[in-house]
């Protein structure tokens, strides 16, 4: 009996999240999609270097950190730009975007001089 | 101090606020002459060697980086990186592009080249000696900013003074000491200053800047494990007392993942960045804040009754993978001998590791615990005002007063562990002792500004009063004014005796270059010593340019660099079976050491030896630590053959291993010690306060081809190998006559 009590709540939770996330706005849902992307990337180099070997391991390890850089500072830039912090509200959105680039550049910049 | 807020309340406002913009703008200019002055006094009170002695490079490591400095201005950067230096570690050589910390000489290399190019005619070597004042100064304004975040301008401004005079921070970046600290300790303070910043506005700009002062730090100094160690214990601190916020997040996850690529940028860390233990505590931590980033981020989007379930769920499932996932990564660090920690880390957590196991970092004098007389000399008054600022950090406790009282409990652990760490806790000290005189005075002042306004008001609203109130309780009102009075001349007395004794341990303490030496004589003149720079002449001068110097470690890059000859062991002792090796010959009798020098190939063996003057750092008071680096490697020397009962002497009491080996015979060799002393021939050894205890010996193996004025650099040449083997001859009696005290051009004589 328990079981199945946990499988139903298990999933009226996962009812509630997909509703609570259908609700955010658009600019944040493009942003978690990036963020998917990038991490799915870096799980496939991952793989990649599971099966093939870790050599080069500067490449390796660039490409991997840029990945997960990316991701990062997308998470950053969707906290500085949700309308619902109220932290970041006298922070104008453009000013979140330019600070994002800049990071962006400085992160290629140091993945293009390491990757060899 | 906040910007004025321009008002629309009408005149009378206007008015109150235009005198308070007019306040604060003069509060502005009166804070910026006081940083420059700050930024002057940090910069001449480094000054007295430059005065005293004159503009030489101190100390040993020194000589390294100045000798790296002038390749890289001779030759350029690509030349710089893949330079592989053939004239130390003979015959191994050392790859510096690889194992040096480039920030420092970087950084000269670039001041030299850019005031070069607008014809300021400066050398390498003044840019050299003066890098450690300029960078002091940068690192007081930048203590200015990190107080400024942490507490306020005027905390800001006492901390930044404390640092520009703190003797700790001094003995390390006097003009002339041109070594690694002189600028890590300015990108130390100025990484911690941009992460209190981002953590503080939660901006990616800062955040970007903040990895790029660690990177300046990374290509510094090898302590920059503490800033990649320190910030991970402060995220953790803050998560785990429930301070965690989207800034915290923005403050550290760029920082670890920009931080790692560009730590692995530098050469000599690689890929130690990813796979030592020193680096592990980061990643754990963003695996932690990005698990607790999105706990909270279900939380904000669901109802509390779900929220219940999706924490049960997690709990129950997460948990055994957690669990799988950290046995694979206790197995995996777990199979390294040392656990994945360098040596030098291991010494920092238990500082016993290095006696056991690495005799070499635990002789290394800068090393070792040090004792309760060197906090007070080194940071004096503060030690005293640390604990009231701590509590001032308290009050209120916000995330940047948190990390700063974290970074003094670490930096107080391992500067008790070792001496040289000091330093670190130098930066803590100022910071807190600066928030504290600037609590203490903000309390009193207020008291004063409020006894003044009770006068005035009978009764106000009783919240504000409720914090005067504990003041009040200050005896009575003019004894308020007293006692502030009193806080004031204490201060002064405070900055004064500071003063004096910043100046006095500047000046006396640790201007001394160690490479000249001077004594007082008995009519009150001052006597210099400048044997080691007399052998180094002589050596460059008198010797082949591709003959090899034997001498203890401590005396390689000097060598190198003044004497420009290649040596087989130098400071950077990263080799210690050829450091045994040298210290095995040393303590072999002379056949045995001949040997173990002829196959390196060793022209010349250079001793120091202090026993005619006093100098107590000479050889023969390292003895022991060469044997028991020989030792460990060559199981034939043992140290108990070379103490009688326990006890080390050269006397005739000590033990005929001691008696014979190469190092007594070359330190007192022509033992009459005659024309410093009148001792006619006893060969009484000031530093140790005995006779020795053999005398008038012959060396067989070796000649002595120069010893200098003050008998503190003794050379002696190699004898090559006997053309005949067979029975005595004549020969050994002839070559011994020949030798005098300056002699012997280098050239090989034809008939020995």
């Amino acid at each position: 009996m328990g079981r199945s009590s946990t499988v139903k709540e298990t999933q009226a939770l996962f009812q509630s999240l997909r509703s609570a996330y259908a609700a955010t706005p658009n600019n944040l849902k493009i942003i978690d999609v990036f963020v998917g992307f990038a991490v799915l990337t870096a799980i496939i180099q991952v793989v990649y270097m599971a099966v093939v070997g870790s050599f080069p391991f500067n490449s390796f390890l660039s490409g991997v950190l840029s990945c997960i850089g990316t991701a990062v500072l997308a998470v950053c830039l969707r906290i500085q730009v949700n309308k619902d912090n109220k932290e970041f509200k006298d922070v104008a959105p453009e000013r979140a975007f330019a600070d994002f680039i800049l990071c962006n550049l400085v992160l290629h910049l140091v993945i293009m001089n390491f990757m060899g | 101090m906040a910007s004025p807020e321009s008002a629309v309340n009408g005149p009378t406002m206007t008015a109150g606020a235009a005198s308070k913009s007019l306040r604060n703008a003069f509060g502005g200019v009166i804070a910026f002459i006081i940083l420059v002055l700050i930024g002057v006094l940090a910069f001449s009170i480094r000054l007295f060697s430059v005065i005293k002695y004159e503009s030489v490079i101190h100390e040993f490591d020194p000589y390294f980086n100045y000798r790296v400095t002038q390749f890289l201005s001779k030759n350029g950067i690509y030349d710089f990186w893949n330079w592989f230096d053939d004239r130390t570690w003979y015959p191994l050589g050392r790859v510096i592009g690889g194992t040096v910390y480039p920030g420092l000489t970087l950084t000269a290399g670039t001041i030299w080249k850019v005031v070069n190019s607008l014809n300021i005619p400066l050398s390498v070597e003044t840019v050299c000696v003066f890098t450690a004042p300029i960078f002091s100064a940068f690192a007081s304004w930048a203590a200015y900013l990190l107080t400024k975040e942490v507490k306020g301008p005027g905390a800001g401004l006492t901390a930044a003074a404390l640092l520009a005079m703190v003797p700790s921070y001094i003995s390390r970046s006097v003009a002339g000491s041109y070594d690694n600290e002189a600028v890590a300790i300015f990108a130390l303070v100025f990484t911690f200053y941009l992460y209190i910043k981002t953590l503080n506005t939660g901006s990616l700009f800062y955040a970007t800047l903040n990895a790029l002062a660690y990177f300046y730090m990374v290509c510094s100094w090898g302590g920059y494990t503490f800033i990649i160690n320190l910030i991970p214990m402060h995220v953790l601190l803050c998560i785990v007392t429930g301070r965690y916020s989207s800034r915290l997040y923005i403050a550290y996850a760029p920082l670890v993942v920009l931080g790692t690529l560009l730590a692995s940028l530098v050469p000599v860390v690689g890929f130690n960045a990813v796979l030592t233990s020193e680096h592990f505590a980061s990643f754990l931590v963003f695996i932690i804040i990005h698990v607790v980033a999105l706990a909270y981020y279900i939380k904000g989007i669901l109802s509390p009754k779900m929220f219940k379930v999706a924490v049960t769920l997690v709990v129950s499932a997460g948990l055994a993978v957690c669990c799988a996932v950290i046995a694979i990564l206790i197995a995996v660090v777990a199979s390294s001998p040392t656990k994945g920690w360098s040596g030098r880390s291991l010494t920092l957590l238990d500082p016993t590791y290095a006696s056991k196991y690495i005799p070499i970092i635990a002789s290394v004098s800068e090393h070792q615990p040090p004792t309760w007389p060197s906090y007070f000399m080194d940071i004096n008054v503060l030690a005293f005002l640390v604990p009231a600022g701590i509590i001032a950090c308290f009050m209120p406790l916000t995330d940047s007063s948190s990390f700063v009282i974290l970074y003094i409990v670490t930096s107080v652990y391992f500067s008790g562990v070792m001496v040289r760490l000091m330093l670190v806790l130098a930066p803590a000290a100022c910071i807190l002792s600066g928030i504290a005189l600037s609590e203490a005075f903000n309390v009193l002042t207020r008291s004063i500004k409020n006894r003044k306004k009770e006068k005035e008001n009978v009764e106000k609203k009783p919240t504000p009063s409720k914090t005067e109130k504990r003041l009040l309780v200050l005896p009575l009102e003019a004894s308020v004014i007293a006692v502030l009075l009193l806080v004031l001349l204490g201060a002064f007395y405070v900055v004064f005796s500071v003063q004096v004794h910043c100046v006095w341990a500047a000046a006396e303490a640790y201007s001394a270059p160690s490479i000249v030496l001077t004594s007082h004589s008995n009519d009150g003149g001052l006597h210099v010593f400048d044997d080691f720079r007399e052998a180094y002449s002589w050596l460059s001068h008198n010797t082949d340019v591709d003959d090899k110097v034997a001498s203890w470690w401590d005396y390689g890059y000097q060598t190198t660099a003044m004497a420009n000859r290649t040596v087989l062991v130098d400071n950077n002792t990263w080799n210690n079976t050829h450091i045994a090796t040298v210290g095995t010959a040393m303590s072999s009798p002379e056949k045995q050491a001949w040997e173990i020098f002829h196959s390196l190939d060793v022209k010349y063996v250079l001793v120091v030896f202090g026993g005619v003057v006093g100098y107590p750092s000479d050889d023969i008071n390292k003895f022991l630590w060469m044997v028991r680096i020989g030792g460990g490697v060559f199981p034939h020397i043992k140290e108990p053959d070379y103490l009688r009962d326990g006890q080390y002497r050269i006397d005739a009491q000590a033990t005929p291993t001691m008696l014979n080996c190469l190092m007594y015979k070359l330190s007192y060799f022509r033992s009459d010690f005659i024309p410093i002393h009148k001792t006619d021939g006893k060969g009484f050894d000031r530093v140790r306060r005995t006779e020795i205890g053999k005398k008038h010996f012959k060396l067989t193996h070796f000649e002595e081809v120069f010893t200098t004025h003050h008998w503190m650099v003794r050379i002696y040449k190699l004898k090559p190998q006997r053309n005949r083997i067979r029975g005595k001859t004549k020969k050994s009696k002839s070559s011994r006559s020949v030798s005098s005290k300056r002699d012997v051009r280098g050239k090989r004589n034809p008939w020995h």
